[in-house]
């Protein structure tokens, strides 16, 4: 579905970001894995070529414009295209608002929202001139529905869906496609410290009762970055057990 | 290589069009089919082959293959 393609995934030394980057990997794509942390993201690297698989990575910051614009310049050099972009990266500072500092309101938009434009916006350069690509991005049901002590996160989210569809609006001519993917509760290293009981309330509101798992929203990704998707574009897929309908 | 040269020759390779259309009135859009997209990207395009930076003011103003070249002869000449 995607072999031989170039693939960035932001986020992706762990969590729901290498579980799609594994996934591509394993469908044939060239993935290059864009995260904060050096060690983290050769650790990331390593594990995919240590099982065969073609993998690269950067160490950047979403936010920074002018160090992604590098990136993707030293990345579309080596491999001669990016084919798709997988905005993922994304930070949580929970807090009621009437107790949410500033400071944790800007550090969510920021990485979430902005990181999104700006990777978005430079990649974009690249895919209007090969006059395709695909870009993916990653929000939340919490974007849909709103959540109690995440007004931050939750705002950012759905600024994503909305972005999502700005950019499929203006990108379309050029046969690129935008999607959004709001995942649900996914059962992630951080959900994993979660008491039983808390996972079973949680497991109760998701009609497939259950919680998903991180290879949902890979699949997800790669059906809408293949061909497969090849007239759906702005649109936003929940990929939640049916938790909002 | 003159300046007026290397504009017409941007220009047909960005929007795919005839070097006979590519006269100094030949507006972008009303003559030679651009759409919004392709006159950021022609601007982009000179940016970087004539190493400048054009401000979005700037660029609005550039509607025809001559205002192009006027300007960028007056920048970069």
């Amino acid at each position: 579905m995607v072999k031989d393609k170039i693939a960035i995934i932001t986020g992706a030394a762990r969590g729901i970001g290498f579980a799609i980057a594994r996934r591509f990997a394993e469908e044939g794509a060239t993935v290059i894995i864009i995260d904060l942390a050096q060690d983290a993201v050769d650790e990331a690297v390593a594990q995919l070529t240590t099982d065969g698989f073609s993998a690269a990575g950067y160490a950047g910051n979403v936010v920074n414009g002018e160090q992604m614009a590098e990136i993707f310049k030293t990345i579309h050099a080596r491999f001669g295209a990016i084919d798709i972009l997988i905005n993922n990266a994304g930070i949580t500072r929970d807090g009621l608002i009437m107790k949410m500092k500033e400071s944790d309101w800007d550090a969510v938009i920021a990485v979430n929202l902005k990181g999104t434009f700006i990777c978005t916006q430079k990649v974009s350069r690249y895919m209007m001139k090969q006059r395709h690509g695909v870009i993916i991005n990653i929000a939340s049901v919490i974007g849909l529905m709103g959540n109690s002590g995440q007004a931050n996160y939750a705002a950012s989210k759905g600024g994503i869906i909305a972005l999502t569809k700005s950019t499929a609006k203006e990108l379309a001519s050029r046969n690129i496609r935008a999607n959004a993917i709001a995942p649900g509760f996914i059962r992630t290293p951080m959900t994993d410290t979660l008491k039983p009981e808390v996972v079973e309330n949680y497991a109760k509101a998701i009609p497939l009762s259950r919680m998903g798992e991180a290879v949902d929203v890979a699949n997800s990704c790669l059906f809408l970055a293949s061909d497969l998707a090849s007239y759906i574009t702005g649109q936003t897929i929940q990929v939640d057990g049916g938790l909002i309908m | 290589m003159d300046i007026e040269q290397k504009v017409k020759e941007i220009i047909i390779e960005e929007l795919g069009v005839e070097a006979s259309e590519v006269t100094l009135e030949a507006n972008f859009i009303e003559d030679l089919g651009a759409d919004s997209l392709d006159t950021v990207e022609l601007i982009m395009k000179f940016e970087e082959e004539f190493e400048i930076d054009i401000a979005d003011e700037e660029a609005e103003k550039l509607t025809t293959v001559g205002k192009a070249v006027d300007y960028l002869t007056s920048k970069v000449g």
